[in-house]
């Protein structure tokens, strides 16, 4: 019995067989996919909710500009809470080396360069980390390709990466792509120890410009906490001839 | 017949295009309560001061983003101390940015520098001295700014039209030094013109790890010295007296993991004498402890001021080490504790400040400051009871 059971387990393996070259092929296009969009703004909103279903919500606004064999460059205002109104961040991605990133005190006038070490901390107070949110480049992960798997009726590729980068909060995630668009559907987060942490789904994509695939509402959930932050995004806007003029120090200083 | 019609249609292109890029209102009201722990030195001073303060902001935008207005008033009213009643005017701004320029005229504030405990370099606006003993709070200063922006970085000339003297609290308010200072019999080394305008260039970059500064300021100190006078009936009180001056300031910030190295260094020259200054020192912070969200940050700073006891800060030969606690939760928890220490008389002056969100749109800000230990030829001895607590709770709208 138990012989049959380990051929059994040789037959099967070779379909869930880590597939490394596969899973980098797939995210490749994935980014490919994804190139030359040039410049895009959307207007975004998060609400925060508790175990107790208490919610609370903030928005900001956020422009970013996709750079040639770089991390984008993005530029966040925060409209509300109140209190943090007209505070921005500026941030310049790279793939492996530490991000540059700033931040705008608006009271003081101030312009701080910060640390870019904080990848796993929570944004905002929300669920989601700082890594959770910067721009998806193809060299931050090891890949592999796990197998297909149907997720919300939607025929998907079901990759595992590993972070390459310094200070994340997580050992991998369980990517699904969907086979069609070449788009995330959901996403499991492993912690340092390996147990599932948070699931982050989404839920209507809109194309744009006839290429680009935009989510309008994602979903993140904590499994620890019992947590949960939704983002909602709105008017998305491409190609409006932004240069790295408008994510510079100086606009950050007028940013509002 | 034609002009109505145009007006008519410039009626209707503010009301109708215009609010797509709207006229924004927005500002805050606080009530703050400050209460000092010792008998107040001089029988005028109370031990609880009430106060309120409203700020408002008006903000519009427009071609695309090019062009900035804005508006911010601003009034605080208190108990007993009629100097700190008063009514500033932070910003009333006009912005114009280009490819590679921005002009930026009216009133504005300006942030130089890098450290916490102490603002070297930072001299541009005049400190409003009456609204915090931090010192962080600023009048608006008349400027014309044109910022010159190329790939080697930001150059930065400014013609700051118009001297503001530096306010200090009455009679009756507290904290301030014994005697009072006497704003209304200020000196000026230079009348008219001279005394009015000042002229600062600065070149700013950012290189990867690095973000540097180097600045140059001619024209009246923001900072005066102090004469000691009596007057016929034999009362002493201190005059401010306003050099004019010229200080050359650098400013550097190295940002590697999670450390940041900070440093701040000042020239300056003028009648009474040639000062070295500068601060030193590194934050290094512990990011999401045990997956909490918490942050702490460890900071160090060291202090020098050739100046010794005659410097306008009371840091001028002492060590400022403090922790820094983000929890990052929905209501944004903030704590920083630091202590500061007089290398040579070993004066220590300690410092916790809390600030907390609740309600979505208020905030509560709670500050604990200590004076202890300052031998009488310390620049802080005239603190010694000052010690205060102060809580100001702000709705923000």
């Amino acid at each position: 019995m138990k012989k049959i059971l380990i051929s059994l387990l040789f037959c099967l393996s070779p379909l869930v067989q880590a597939d490394t070259v596969k899973g980098l092929e797939i995210m490749t296009e994935v980014e490919h996919r994804d190139l030359g969009w040039a410049d895009m703004s959307a207007n975004l909103k998060m609400r925060l909710k508790n175990k107790n279903g208490d919610e609370h919500e903030r928005s900001l606004r956020m422009k970013t500009l996709e750079m040639q064999n770089d991390g984008d460059k993005s530029l966040s205002i925060f409209d509300s809470p109140r209190d943090v109104k007209g505070t921005a961040f500026l941030s310049f991605t790279h793939a492996l080396e530490a991000d540059e990133q700033w931040l705008y005190l608006p009271a003081l006038k101030r312009v701080k360069r910060i640390s870019s070490s904080n990848k796993s901390g929570p944004f905002l107070g929300s669920e989601f980390a700082f890594e959770d949110l910067s721009s998806f480049e193809l060299k931050k992960y090891h890949y592999d390709y796990l197998g297909d798997e149907v997720i919300n009726g939607i025929l998907c590729f079901m990759i595992e990466t590993q972070p390459q980068y310094e200070h994340s909060g997580y050992t991998r995630t369980l990517v699904w792509i969907d086979k069609q668009r070449y788009i995330p559907i959901k996403i499991d987060y492993y912690d340092r120890k390996n147990a599932l942490l948070k699931t982050q789904t989404f839920d209507n994509y809109q194309q744009y410009l006839g290429q680009y695939w935009r989510v309008n509402q994602s979903l993140m959930t904590n499994h620890l906490t019992g947590k949960s932050t939704a983002l909602i995004w709105e008017n998305y806007q491409f190609r409006q001839g932004l240069t790295e003029r408008q994510f510079d120090k100086n606009t950050l200083k007028r940013s509002r | 017949m034609i002009h109505k019609k145009i007006y008519q249609l410039s009626l209707c292109y503010l009301l109708i295009i215009n609010p797509l890029q709207a006229w924004e209102i927005s500002g805050s009201v606080g009530i703050e309560s400050l209460a000092f722990i010792n008998q107040p030195l001089d029988a005028q001073q109370h031990p609880h001061y009430l106060s309120g303060v409203i700020e408002g902001e008006l903000h519009h935008e427009w071609d695309e983003g090019n062009q900035v207005f804005a508006f911010v008033p601003y009034f605080r009213v208190s108990q007993y101390d009629n100097k700190r009643t008063h009514f500033d005017i932070r910003e009333l701004t006009w912005v114009k940015s280009s490819q590679d320029w921005e002009l930026r005229l009216g009133f504005r504030k300006v942030f130089w520098g890098v450290t916490e405990s102490k603002h070297l370099v930072d001299i541009v606006n005049q400190r409003d001295s009456v609204e915090n003993s931090d010192g962080e709070d600023k009048l608006g200063q008349p400027m014309i700014n044109f910022a010159w922006i190329q790939e080697w970085g930001t150059l930065d000339l400014l013609l700051l039209t118009g001297f503001r003297e530096m306010t200090f609290a009455g009679e009756q308010g507290r904290l301030r030094t014994q005697p009072s200072v006497n704003s209304d019999l200020a000196q000026f080394e230079k009348k008219g013109f001279e005394r009015q305008v000042a002229y600062a260039v600065r070149w700013s970059h950012s290189m990867g790890d690095w973000d540097v500064g180097f600045s140059h300021f001619y024209g009246t100190s923001r900072d005066p010295l102090f004469l000691v006078k009596t007057d016929d009936s034999g009362q002493v009180s201190l005059i401010p007296y306003y050099e004019n001056i010229n200080q050359s300031s650098l400013d550097i910030q190295a940002t590697i993991g999670n450390w940041l190295w900070k440093g701040e260094a000042m020239l300056r020259d003028a009648q009474s004498d040639r000062t070295f200054a500068s601060t030193l020192g590194f934050e290094y912070t512990f990011f999401n402890i045990a997956n909490s969200g918490l942050d702490i940050g460890l900071l160090t700073e060291y202090s020098y001021d050739s100046r010794g006891v005659f410097a306008p800060s009371l840091l001028q030969d002492d060590f400022f080490v403090g922790l820094r606690f983000a929890l990052n939760d929905v209501q944004d928890t903030q704590i920083l504790a630091g202590i500061m220490i007089d290398r040579v008389s070993q004066a220590q002056f300690y410092n916790i400040e809390a600030s907390r969100r609740f309600f979505e749109s208020f905030t509560v800000d709670i500050q604990a400051r200590f004076f202890n230990g300052a031998p009488p030829n310390d620049p802080s001895y005239f603190l010694r009871n000052d010690s205060h607590f102060r809580m100001e709770m702000t709705y923000h709208f």
